[in-house]
């Protein structure tokens, strides 16, 4: 049988075979749960614990982080008593069960999928689980990361495992140089785009090529972190040098010898060569251009190049009839250039692009210019606003007009007061653009940082080479 | 959990493709407490426009959908968050049964722990359905065992994860089956210990790095 334990196994046989407990008659596997993040939102699933008089079982194992709920603008504000409440929440259920917390007023305290990777909480070969779908970002180091819903979240509190059914496997291959301006977040939603929404759902992805292995520990968590954008509850890139050198040192990760005899380990994680996917698809980096999407799904994403579709050409009549939906929401006419769509408002942040190099690539493009739409800009850590103020990029993000905020989910989530207002239309680095996610009424246009800072300084959607290329 | 074995019952078309968890719940709702019950905010910013009041022709606002339990809808339906409050939200308005040609992983597991059933149909059938129900406001009846969808002259079947079919058919609740794996449980830590040493985490609560 493919990818049993004695024959080539692929990475992610690798990860399962090392999680499993025990596995059913009807396939059904008991699997080991190494790390679980627990949030606000996870509030449900202690509940359930309460209701079966339970505690959690390894309270050593699970991290609770507040980042849903917190709101971006703290000093002399007073709280929302709605929000309060849900960090309360989080505050007295971790305490009462012994849960280390990053909590409101730690300084480690940010975005659960940028804080795990910061502490060293993610290494490679762990399975890690939160009632978050964008826990497949973990996926970057190597790790097996991926979202739960409340009842699994109970469960994993009161036992450290999850019964799951062993998912096909999908190989992604992105080969190729990127051109500049072009990244992780464009290789995604290129990706999202040719499968569909749906694509890879039922399906671990493995992320693998010359153009993935080039993309740095920022760059392989955006592109995770979209996996579940293209239906996949988990995307992976197997561990390499460049993995080994950003855990180097972080607090919770092995340190010492311990840690280079884990990297031993790590670097053995991968694909064996004859190893059998699913299924296999090939991308060429180098065709990869800026990408933005125009409707209300992430598969709604074409290059900065191209026109809104026309619903009239399109022959499937259910396809055609979401594109009418999806541009009568987005108020786009068919045709209409993409460069020719203005924008209200930017977004740069959440847990999809709001790490150091994210700040750093839409800086690149605001540096000496002014935004022409006001914008929030919302690191994903205390340590990564450390980071950039160190640099002096608040200062350029508040030279261009931005608004340089305290770390959160912000504007992705529009649960925590940080929304998009009815009618209006932002340019985001999130990762959804559902209808009113964003808030109610809110029209979203997904993009990388660059092509955010860009369309900031020209006030309508825009391509971002040609402002790089002033640059250099 | 409530078993679901064969229900008949009004269905409601959505013919809507994407149909995410964003819409089943908006954010803004998910603060309150289970026990206030969901069902209110299902598809809110759907079901109503932004004043409040009904948007008349939307499916689920119209008499005869207003008390269904089955919903058809098209591909990628519950694509999107892990929130389950977006499963409370159906199962608290009655909704026990979602067809569709396709549904988010995460959505179709938490559906299942809620004991609501995501029948999988090919597209062809699931348009069929929908005009249908467009055309007649029929019931549906849903036969978990038989794995079939059947309305007046119509018949077509529906797929489902056999373990997640067990599991609905006896409404099964996986906390007391693990906890009989006790023992599993710990010969497995004991060997996973030596195998990688590296996976605990080395401080319980270290004094913060300083850097990125």
């Amino acid at each position: 049988m493919a990818g049993s334990p004695s024959g080539p196994r692929t990475l992610f046989d690798k990860l399962w075979d090392s999680h499993a407990i025990v596995t059913r008659e009807d396939g059904q596997t008991l699997l080991w749960v190494d790390r679980h993040f627990v949030h606000e939102g996870s509030f449900h699933a202690f509940n359930k614990l309460k209701e079966r008089g339970a505690r959690v079982a390894h309270p050593e194992l699970t991290f609770g982080v507040a980042d849903h709920y917190v709101p971006t603008r703290r000093s002399g504000r007073s709280i929302d008593p709605t929000i309060q409440n849900m960090i309360d929440q989080l505050e007295r259920n971790t305490l009462e069960n012994g849960v280390l917390l990053f909590g409101l007023n730690d300084p480690r305290q940010g975005i659960v999928h940028v804080v795990g990777p910061e502490q060293g909480l993610t290494l490679p070969g762990l399975l890690i689980v939160c009632g978050d779908s964008h826990t497949s970002t973990h996926g970057a180091f190597g790790a097996w990361g991926f979202g739960i819903g409340a009842s699994e979240v109970a469960h994993v509190l009161m036992t450290q495992t999850l019964w799951q059914r062993k998912p096909k496997r999908m190989r992604i291959a992105v080969d190729g140089t990127l051109a500049p301006g072009i990244g992780a977040k464009d290789i995604a939603l290129s990706i999202i785009a040719r499968i569909g929404a749906d694509g890879a759902q039922g399906h671990a992805v493995e992320y693998a090529g010359s153009a993935i292995r080039a993309l740095s520990m920022e760059g392989r968590l955006t592109l995770c972190n979209l996996s579940i954008e293209a239906g996949a509850r988990c995307g992976m890139v197997a561990p390499d040098e460049t993995t080994i050198a950003y855990l180097r040192g972080r607090p919770f990760a092995p340190a010492g010898d311990d840690f280079e005899r884990a990297a031993e380990d790590w670097l053995r994680l991968k694909s064996d060569e004859d190893a059998e996917f699913d299924r296999e698809i090939a991308l060429n980096g180098s065709e990869i251009a800026p990408v933005v999407t125009w409707g209300v799904s992430p598969e709604d994403a074409l290059p900065i190049t191209m026109a809104v579709p026309d619903p009239e050409a399109i022959s499937d009549p259910g396809k055609a009839a979401q594109i009418r939906d999806a541009l009568a929401y987005m108020d786009l006419r068919p045709g209409q250039k993409l460069t020719e769509v203005p924008i209200d408002r930017v977004f740069i942040g959440s847990c999809t692009n709001s790490r150091i190099e994210d700040l750093r690539a839409a800086a690149q493009v605001l540096s000496g210019r002014k935004a022409m739409v006001p914008g929030l800009v919302s690191p994903g850590s205390s340590l990564v606003k450390q980071q950039a103020e160190a640099e002096g990029l608040d200062r350029i993000f508040k030279e261009a007009g931005l608004e340089w905020v305290e770390p959160g989910c912000s504007m992705c989530v529009g649960m925590n007061g940080d929304i998009v207002q009815s009618g209006e239309r932002c340019a985001s680095t999130t990762n959804r653009n559902f209808k009113g996610r964003q808030g109610p009424g809110a029209r979203t246009h997904l993009m990388s940082p660059a092509m955010v800072a860009a369309a900031a300084v020209t006030g309508s959607l825009a391509d971002v080479r040609p402002l790089i290329e002033e640059r250099s | 959990m409530q078993p679901f074995q064969r229900l008949t019952a009004p269905a409601c078309p959505l013919p809507y493709a994407n149909i995410d968890t964003d819409q089943l719940i908006p954010a803004r709702f998910m603060k309150r407490s289970r026990a206030e019950g969901y069902g209110g905010y299902l598809l809110h910013d759907m079901r109503f426009s932004g004043n409040g009041t009904e948007i008349a022709d939307f499916p689920l606002n119209q008499t005869p959908h207003r008390i269904a339990q089955i919903i058809v809808a098209r591909r990628n339906f519950g694509a999107g968050s892990s929130r389950e409050a977006a499963v409370y939200a159906l199962v608290d308005y009655g909704i026990r049964c979602v067809i569709a040609p396709s549904f988010g992983d995460i959505f179709a597991s938490n559906a299942v722990n809620n004991g609501l059933l995501p029948a999988k149909v090919g597209e062809r059938d699931g348009e069929a359905l929908i005009g249908l129900l467009q055309e007649t406001h029929a019931e549906l009846t849903v036969d978990l065992e038989t794995q079939t969808i059947s309305a007046k002259e119509i018949s077509i079947p529906f797929a489902i994860d056999p373990v997640w079919r067990t599991k609905l058919l006896n409404g099964w609740d996986d906390i007391d089956i693990t906890l009989s794996q006790a023992d599993a449980i710990a010969l497995f830590r004991e060997l996973d210990s030596s195998i990688r040493p590296w996976v605990t985490p080395r401080i319980r609560d270290g004094a913060g790095q300083t850097t990125i």
